[in-house]
């Protein structure tokens, strides 16, 4: 049987141990009417049964899957080396790998006639560890499941308490679920990590961020050219910072006035259709604004130039930062607006009892109570905005000119990621390797800007509790 | 007696509320309003109330609790245009000008009858810019050394000035809770208001700290024409000349301080005070 056949056998057997541990229980409790003797509810005795047959099971399955290849191939070698010379031995993974297509072959009834008997033998031991293999992982998952039911069954008595046994094991999945994620995490801070370091260990940190060329094509042969393989990192962050500049100065203006006017003015009716229509915006997947940006208002942008007489190419930091700038209006109204209206409505009593204005109660006492939500809302949007890169990828250039220019092209981190990445690549040349380094640049930017927003968020929140 | 209070039991029996007896008017009179009819939305809140606010004098309005003290209070100032669904009908006036008229500017009326709140409000600025706001949004400092002198002497009215002058910079948030409402009200009095209306001022106060703020409500009074919302009998004893009784909406029985707590001329009034009900 595959993995996949025991694991769906697994849960029948433990669908089939819930019934057995309600039955269990009711017998132990001596018949239906005196389930209430019981120290917890008899489903509760079928579900603690069923995940006591279904994980110790499942979680052996999952490591014998994880160590059958390893430990089956060792034991091949084994018997390779006994039959073999040593010269023949230098290739090792290369002799298993075609005692592997051979056994493969055999087993499809293909033509092996080209094979000398010894690998024939070979492939035939190959096939006998396989399938020894998987009679001793099927019988020993059904033992493990079906002895696992045994046992509990015969521990279910009237006093056992199913109930905490079973809040025990949901806590440990959801523990465990968590725990994936937070690996998961690990997992790719380090793997960026290490590639970084491979990256430092050829490229010197200082070159990296203090150079402004950057022209990560090396030349693989001596006849290419254009491949100095220079990897000055300032031209993207300057270029990065210039575009994330652009969107703020749309995005912020705009999604503040957007959360006053949501939070203070608007009636009922009009902020009922106007929140939905932001969290649309919010949604809209961002390909679909990078096309937007790269098809109607980049050529828009340059009609405009050509009307006013300036040179705008058509690939300009203008159009990629005000889509940007769109995206993310609806990242800053939306937190601002939560952060306005958590201001107590005292305070705008208060201040409207005073004499002032509606208007000038927002300017000088609502909005400096929301300035901490405010700033957080804003930081998280720059950092929305320096990861961004399907915008900047179909809107914005790929020449890594070094230029505060918004009507230059420019490129950004994250579109020299995607171009670095893009193909086929040697996965250990410095062009590679960039990648990382440039990912560890963008990923710290974004984990100390999320952080401070964090930060000044969480502290306005405790100011009017 | 621990009678539970609900508008049943407290219309039941033979006692009606029909018109209001006493002397809801006077001849000083600052503020008059008349058959005042409050609603929100469908629910009227305030029913054909008449009543005026002698000058320098201290009006107290009590009831029980959901009766529209606050209500009739916030209408005095124009506060319930806030809420869309509330309309106010009937006549207020003020020095011979109907409050309500078409060319009063609500934002202006509210510089003349100034409002204190039950919790405490200042802003989150510091104590000097909480009690300058007011004179900078009228405009009523031309220098930087008027502005100041209009803040120390609200700040000294108020009876503060001598427990922040050395921390005229800090937050008004960070005052204590006594202080925070005898910040409101230097704030509220430096724009000089002629009207002072106060929702529960010192509800929110230990008792220590509402003395202080009944000592200052006396003083004021000499100035300024004050209208108070209190659950404390002792408190609208203390600091008032005129009790207006409300129940349910209606205004049941007004008149002298003295004479409605000694000799209330209405049963729910006597109820009320004698502590039968809430
Ligand atoms: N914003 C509002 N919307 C709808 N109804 C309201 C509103 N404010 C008050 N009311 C209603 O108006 C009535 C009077 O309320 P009001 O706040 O004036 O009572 P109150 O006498 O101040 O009570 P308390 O002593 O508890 O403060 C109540 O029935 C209340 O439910
Ligand atoms: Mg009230």
């Amino acid at each position: 049987m595959t993995t996949t056949h025991l694991a769906f056998a697994v849960i029948i057997i433990a669908l089939f141990s819930y019934w057995l541990g309600i039955k269990r229980a009711i017998t132990v409790a001596g018949g239906e009417q005196h389930t209430r003797q019981l120290v917890s509810l008899p489903s509760q005795y079928g579900l603690l049964t069923a995940f006591w047959c279904g994980l110790p099971a499942i979680l052996f399955l999952l490591i014998w899957s994880a160590i059958e290849a390893s430990i089956v191939d060792s034991l091949l070698i084994q018997q390779v080396m006994l039959t073999l010379d040593t010269t023949a031995q230098q290739n090792m993974s290369l002799l298993v790998n075609n005692i592997k297509i051979l056994a493969e072959k055999v087993q499809l009834n293909e033509d092996v006639s080209a094979a000398t008997a010894l690998q024939l033998q070979h492939a035939a031991y190959y096939t006998e560890l396989n399938t020894k293999a998987t009679w001793l992982k099927t019988l020993l998952t059904l033992v493990i499941a079906v002895g696992c039911v045994a046992v509990l069954l015969t521990k279910i008595k009237q006093s056992f308490h199913a109930r905490n046994n079973l809040e025990k094991i949901v806590s440990g999945l959801l523990f465990t679920c968590s725990g994936i994620a937070l690996l998961t995490t690990i997992g790719i801070v380090m793997s960026v990590l290490f590639e970084s370091i491979a990256f430092f260990s050829k490229v010197p940190v200082t070159e990296f961020l203090f150079g402004t060329q950057w022209s990560p094509q090396i030349a693989m042969r001596a006849d290419q050219v254009g491949g100095s393989g220079a990897f000055g990192a300032i031209p993207l962050f300057v270029g990065t910072i210039l575009i994330s500049t652009i969107a703020m100065c749309l995005a912020i203006p705009v999604g503040l006035m957007i959360a006053i006017y949501l939070s203070q003015y608007a009636s009922p009716r009009l902020r009922s259709v106007a929140k939905p229509m932001l969290e649309i915006l919010a949604g809209v997947p961002t390909v679909v604004y990078g096309f937007f940006a790269a098809l109607t208002v980049a050529p828009l942008i340059r009609d405009f130039g050509i009307l006013v007489d300036l040179p705008i190419v058509a690939e300009s930091a203008l159009a990629a930062g005000l889509v940007m700038g769109v995206m993310i209006i609806p990242f800053v109204s939306s937190l601002s607006e939560d952060a306005l209206t958590a201001v107590p409505a005292a305070l705008k009593e208060g201040s409207i009892g005073m004499g002032a204005t509606h208007s000038e109660t927002i300017r000088k006492v609502l909005f400096p109570a929301a300035i901490p939500g405010i700033v957080g809302a804003i930081l998280l949007a720059v950092s929305r905005a320096i990861g961004e890169t399907m915008i900047v990828v179909m809107a914005a250039g790929l020449a890594a000119n070094l230029t505060f220019n918004p009507i230059e092209s420019v490129t950004t981190v994250t579109v020299q990621i995607v171009s670095l990445l893009k193909g086929d690549q040697e996965f250990d040349s410095a062009k590679t390797l960039a990648a990382f380094a440039l990912g560890l640049m963008l990923f710290i930017t974004t984990l100390a800007l999320n952080i401070a927003a964090l930060k000044i968020v969480r502290k306005y929140r405790e100011q009017y509790d | 007696m621990n009678t539970v209070m609900t508008s049943e039991n407290l219309t039941s029996g033979d006692i009606v509320i029909n018109g209001s007896v006493g002397t809801p008017f006077c001849d000083d009179a600052k503020m008059s309003m008349r058959n005042v009819n409050v609603f929100y939305a469908e629910n009227q809140a305030i029913h054909d109330v008449s009543l005026d606010l002698a000058k320098n004098q201290v009006t107290a309005l009590i009831g029980p609790s959901g009766c529209g003290k606050s209500t009739f209070l916030r209408c005095i100032n124009r506060m319930n245009d806030l809420i869309p669904q509330c309309k106010v009908t009937g006549s207020f006036v003020m020095d011979g000008a109907e409050l309500y008229a078409k060319n009063m500017d609500p934002v202006l009326l509210r510089a003349r009858v100034g409002m204190v709140f039950q919790k405490p409000n200042p802003f989150p600025k510091s104590i000097y810019e909480n009690v300058a706001y007011g004179p900078k949004i009228h405009g009523l400092a031309t220098s930087k050394s008027e502005l100041d002198e209009i803040v120390e002497t609200s700040l000294q009215k108020a009876g503060l000035f001598n427990e922040v002058k050395d921390r005229l910079d800090k937050p008004g948030t960070g005052l204590s809770g006594g202080q925070q409402q005898r910040l409101c009200i230097a704030r509220t009095i430096a724009v000089s208001p002629e009207v002072i209306l106060m929702d529960e001022p010192a509800s929110a106060l230990d008792p220590i700290a509402t003395a202080v703020i009944e000592e200052l409500i006396s003083e004021l009074k000499e100035k300024y024409t004050i209208a108070i919302v209190t659950h404390s009998m002792q408190q609208a004893a203390r600091v008032s000349q005129k009790t207006a009784y409300f129940h349910l909406g209606k205004l049941v029985e007004m008149g002298d301080t003295k004479q409605i707590f000694t000799n209330p001329s209405h049963q729910l009034t006597e109820n009320y005070i004698s502590g039968r009900f809430g």
